[in-house]
Order: structure tokens, then C-alpha cells, then sequence
């Protein structure tokens, strides 16, 4: 309707006065070449600002690498990655990133163990067994469990998960790895379920139904076949979950401790490469000093580990993706 | 003669079928665990909080009296991010999508630019707070202010705006597109008129999810420099501030010396979980209500 009014109100103008030709020409003359240069600028504006999440890489990248350059200047390469002793402060400082490692890694175990059984069972029940209503039903409450802040976690693991365990496992410290470990998997269930189940949910029904003319059972089904025409995608959802796993902050900044023992004992407190980071830039590292810099150089090793991880995951799934 | 010895299959055929039934079982039990899990952990944060939880806890600015604390300082902090982030990462998530949808040729630079964004979507928040801190705080000489945090914050989940708005680009059918064109429109107006507003229920699922996973994101934040300190009411995006995940991480690690703190970080969660319940529901209002199907 407001174009029609619009149209009748310029024919009415155009009546009204004298038509000019030319300069109507021009007019058009005028606006079409605004309109070529906004096209032709559109694009390259559009690139700058898709750029920028390269830059945002580049930008990781090279801070990352200019101060862990700086800090191998005044630690060995060698002595960082084989140190077992972590003492950032006081007057002999010494940075081995062992304790470290052996944190991030035990807490991953821990987590991965807690993750992969549950949620490749999740995955299987919710893709093989249940109702289409059930699915409907659990899936999103699942994904409320992988919406919840992992702050919200770590209060969780601190506050009523290292409590329980203490009361059956006496020789628990208030702060250790045990804790956050099980609450860092239960936070990334729903990842590994969900993944897994998309990649089962996407093996052609007529690979099951010809197991099942067979005579086999659904549990047959399920481990025989749909597991292994899944597989790829299963195994790219436990890589991402380690990557997670590895990732993560607050939950081990919580409910972990800062103590950095090198031990494999997982009722004692232990300190993650994250925790690390959160511990050493809550104000007091100045900049300059190698305190400062071994920030960036545990950094830089928990960029590395993480990024190789996706990188796996994205080729596995790319690689090994069955086509039906 | 008989093919097929009943017995035998009966016989063989139990032991497979109670396999397969004490493996549902166990499957029901083990997704059953992350429900029970969720049910535990609301009612425990429910329990420890609610109490907590008046309009004093919500106007009252911090303090390290138990009885006399609140959450405004966090509430206003965390409102003043979204000024800082919200328009940032749109601006950029949605050009992004923009350009790789529908102006990137399928060539190398359009296909480093998406293995880099499903790359950036895998780093860890921590090590996004190490750029915040290096770049934004230090050498931008920012300090550990509102456009700080909330340009960390942005490029953090600058990847889930990209994805949903690619995913809601390449949704629109191509026939309005060429509808647009046959009218004489150019490129940037089919985009701008027919595209984008086509798109919209989508972008915006996207941009609140976005927005969600950055009130809830804490590291980031911790690792830039949020005084755990009294600070004053911030007032603008150059302003000190804190926001309600800070907030709660530092009641909690205290919460071994004030057993109370626990208590305000359960209440201060209960807001928190409110607040990204809120957000959720009104993206998923969006998705279902106007995600139009053609």
C-alpha cells in the first residue's frame, strides 16, 4: 500500500512540474554510481571483518610465542619440560612444568573415565533404545547438564562432591584432583552422549534391520553393527571431550588446590596447567619478571595440546566419515 | 525332518535376550545419572541459596559482612559487558558469516578462514583471557576495565554467532535471492533486504546463546584481573568491574574461611542460572516461533 502512495505521489510530481530528461538521467546517473561504489566496497569491508578472527589466531599465536621465546631465555628448554619440581615464587624459583602435566593429566583421566562409559551408554540408549517421546524428553535436559557454567561446577565439586567422598575415602585432602576430575566428566557427559549420538543416529536403519533379520538382538545390533559404522565419530567425540577435558578452568581452579606436587596420587591436592595460569595472574606477577613470563610458556603448552586435539578430531571425523 | 531345533533356539536365545535387556537396563541407568546429577545439583543450590535471596542480596553492594553483601555491583558489571559485547561480536560474527556465505569464493582463503573459526571455537577461554590481558589490559593500556573484559569476551564466542548465522545464510532459499535479482537489485541489496531479514530468527538464536555463554564464562575474566577487592558500582565501559561468575568464584575458594560465603555463592548462582534460563528459553521461543520453513 505505501508503495502504491509512494509511486501515485511521484507521478503526481513529475505532472506537476516541467519534465527534464536530463536531469533525471543524471539523477540516475548519480545514485547508480553510489550504488556501484557500495557494492564494490560492501565486500572488501566484509573480508576485513572476517579477517579479524584470523588475526584473533594470529594475535594467540604470537603473544603466546614472543614471551615463551623471553622465558626460555632464562629457563633451559630442557629443564622446563623435565623438571619435576614447580616453585614460582620466593628467591630459588624453579620452573619444571612436570607437576603441572601430570595435574592436567590425571584430572583428564579422571574426567575421561567418568565421560566415555557414561556417555557412549547415554548415546546408545537415547539412539537405540528409547521411544522417539523419550528422546524428545531427555535430550533437551541433557543439554541443559552442558549449559550450566563450569563455575557453577566447581562450586558443585567443592562444596557437596568433595564432601561425599570424604566420607567414604579418609585419607581425602579438602582440596584434591579426585573432585573435580568426576565433576569434570559429568559436565562433559552430554558432550560426548550428544556427539556419539548424532554420528549412531546417522547409520541408515537398513544397516540394523539387516542384522536384526538375522536374528540378532539389539544389544547385537547396537555393539555389532551401528558401533563400528559410527565409530569415527564416536572416537572424534572422546578426542573433543579430552581436548575439554584439558581445557578447563574454574572447576579445577576451585576444587583442586594450588599445591604443586608431582605425584600420580589422586587424593592429594594437584595443581592444572589452567589452575596455573588463574593462580598466577590473580594480580601478583609483575610484568618482565620469569614468573610473568612462565604464564605464557604453560600457556603456550596448553594451546599446543588443545589445538593438536581438535586438530585430530576434525581429521578423524573428515578422514574416516562412512558414506552410505 | 525338522529345520530348526525349538529347544535349542529357545535355550540359546535366553542368555541373548537377558544380555540385551540388562543392557538397556544399564544404559537407562547410566543416562539416568546425568539427570540425577542436574536434579542434585539444583536442589543443592536451591537449599544453600534461596534463603539468601531478597532484595537487599540484590541491591547491596559488596561487602565482606555476610548479612550485609549483595550482587549489584556484579548485576550492573555484568550488564555493562553485554553493552561492550553484544554489539562487538554481532558486528563481526555476522560479517563474518556474511562474507564466507555469500561473497568468499570456494577457494582457500574462505576455507582457511572456517578451519580457523572451528579452530578458535576449541581454545580454551583461559587462554583467550592471556590475549585479553596481553593486548586489550596491558599493551592497549586498557587495565582491566569494561571494554577489556568485554573485547576478550566477544572474541570468545565470536565462533557460535558465526556458525548460527552461516547455518541461518545458507538456509535462505536461493529462489529469493534470485527473486531479489530479477527486480534489478544488486548484490548488497538483495542481501540487506531479502537475505538478512529471512535470516534474522536464526542470527539472533545464535547472538543470544552467544551473549549467554559470555555471562557465564569466568576464566577469561579472572585471568584479565577482576579485583577481588571492594570496588565502586561501575559506571561506564572504562570503569573497574565484576560480574556474577567473578563474584562466585571468589565466595567460593573464601567459603573455607567464612562458612557463609558458600551460602551467598549458591544465591548468587541461583541469579546467575535464572538469568541464562531466561535467556535460553527466549532463543528457543525464537527458533520455533519464527524460523519460517519454505
Amino acid at each position: 500500500m505505501k508503495g502504491v502512495i509512494r509511486v501515485a505521489k511521484s507521478v503526481v510530481r513529475n505532472h506537476g512540474q516541467e519534465l527534464n530528461v536530463r536531469e533525471i538521467i543524471q539523477e540516475k546517473k548519480r545514485t547508480k554510481s553510489f550504488t556501484n561504489t557500495t557494492e564494490k566496497l560492501i565486500p572488501k569491508i566484509l573480508f576485513g571483518i572476517a579477517a579479524i578472527s584470523v588475526f584473533t589466531t594470529i594475535g594467540i599465536v604470537l603473544t603466546l610465542l614472543t614471551e615463551t621465546i623471553a622465558f626460555f631465555k632464562a629457563v633451559p628448554f630442557i629443564d622446563f619440560f623435565t623438571g619435576t619440581k614447580l616453585k614460582p615464587l620466593g628467591e630459588n624459583a624453579v620452573f619444571g612444568v612436570l607437576p603441572l602435566l601430570t595435574g592436567t593429566l590425571i584430572s583428564t583421566v579422571i574426567a575421561m573415565l567418568v565421560a566415555i562409559p557414561v556417555g557412549l551408554m547415554t548415546a546408545i540408549f537415547l539412539s537405540e533404545y528409547a521411544s522417539e517421546k523419550t528422546r524428545r524428553l531427555l535430550k533437551p535436559i541433557l543439554e541443559i547438564l552442558a549449559g550450566i557454567p563450569t563455575i557453577v561446577y566447581g562450586f558443585f565439586a567443592f562444596t557437596f562432591v568433595t564432601p561425599l567422598l570424604r566420607s567414604f575415602i579418609p585419607g581425602l585432602e579438602p582440596t584434591n584432583i579426585l573432585s573435580p576430575g568426576i565433576v569434570m566428566g559429568i559436565m562433559i557427559i552430554p558432550m560426548v552422549a550428544s556427539l556419539s549420538e548424532d554420528a549412531m543416529s546417522s547409520v541408515p536403519n537398513a544397516m540394523r534391520e539387516g542384522a536384526l533379520a538375522l536374528g540378532a538382538t539389539k544389544l547385537e545390533v547396537t555393539w555389532k553393527v551401528v558401533i563400528p559404522a559410527a565409530i569415527s565419530g564416536i572416537i572424534a567425540s572422546f578426542v573433543l571431550g579430552i581436548s575439554r577435558a584439558i581445557g578447563e578452568t574454574m572447576i579445577v581452579a576451585i576444587a583442586s588446590g594450588s599445591s604443586k606436587n608431582f605425584t600420580f596420587d589422586v587424593t592429594q591436592s594437584m595443581q592444572t596447567m589452567t589452575a596455573y595460569i588463574v593462580e598466577v595472574t590473580g594480580g601478583e606477577a609483575a610484568a618482565g619478571t620469569t614468573l610473568y613470563y612462565s604464564l605464557y610458556a604453560v600457556a603456550m603448552t596448553l594451546f599446543v595440546f588443545t589445538l593438536i586435539m581438535n586438530l585430530i578430531a576434525q581429521y578423524i571425523s573428515r578422514k574416516f566419515r562412512e558414506e552410505y | 525332518m525338522k529345520y530348526v531345533d525349538t529347544t535349542q533356539v529357545q535355550k540359546k536365545m535366553g542368555s541373548r535376550l537377558l544380555a540385551n535387556n540388562l543392557a538397556k537396563g544399564l544404559f537407562l541407568l547410566a543416562t539416568l545419572f546425568g539427570l540425577v546429577v542436574l536434579v542434585v545439583l539444583i536442589y543443592r543450590v536451591l537449599n544453600d541459596g534461596l534463603p539468601w535471596i531478597n532484595v537487599d542480596f540484590l541491591m547491596n553492594r559488596l561487602s565482606t559482612d555476610p548479612e550485609r553483601a549483595g550482587i549489584w555491583g556484579a548485576i550492573t558489571g555484568t550488564l555493562w559487558l553485554m553493552v561492550v559485547v553484544a554489539p562487538v561480536t554481532m558486528l563481526l560474527g555476522i560479517g563474518t558469516a556474511i562474507y564466507l556465505e555469500e561473497y568468499a569464493t570456494k577457494g582457500r582463503i574462505s576455507s582457511f578462514i572456517k578451519t580457523n573459526i572451528s579452530n578458535l571455537a576449541g581454545v580454551p577461554s583461559v587462554v583467550f583471557g592471556i590475549l585479553g590481558l596481553t593486548v586489550f589490559a596491558r599493551t592497549l593500556d586498557l587495565g582491566s576495565v569494561v571494554l577489556a573484559g568485554g573485547l576478550t569476551m566477544a572474541l570468545l564466542v565470536l565462533p557460535v554467532v558465526v556458525v548460527a548465522s552461516q547455518e541461518a545464510i545458507r538456509a535462505v532459499p536461493q529462489f529469493l535471492r534470485e527473486a531479489s535479482y530479477g527486480m534489478g537489485a544488486t548484490k548488497w541489496q538483495t542481501i540487506k533486504n531479502v537475505v538478512l531479514p529471512a535470516a534474522l530468527p536464526g542470527i539472533l538464536t545464535g547472538v543470544i546463546l552467544a551473549l549467554s555463554r559470555a555471562i557465564g564464562e569466568t576464566a577469561p575474566l579472572v585471568v584479565i584481573g577482576i579485583p577481588a577487592l571492594l570496588i565502586p558500582i561501575p559506571d561506564g565501559i572504562f570503569d573497574k568491574f565484576t560480574i556474577l561468575p567473578v563474584q562466585i568464584y571468589y565466595w567460593t575458594i573464601d567459603s573455607a574461611l567464612v562458612a557463609e560465603y558458600a551460602n551467598l555463592a549458591a544465591a548468587t548462582i541461583v541469579i546467575l542460572l535464572l538469568v541464562l534460563f531466561v535467556m535460553n528459553s527466549i532463543a528457543i521461543l525464537i527458533r520455533n516461533k519464527f524460523q519460517k520453513r519454505y
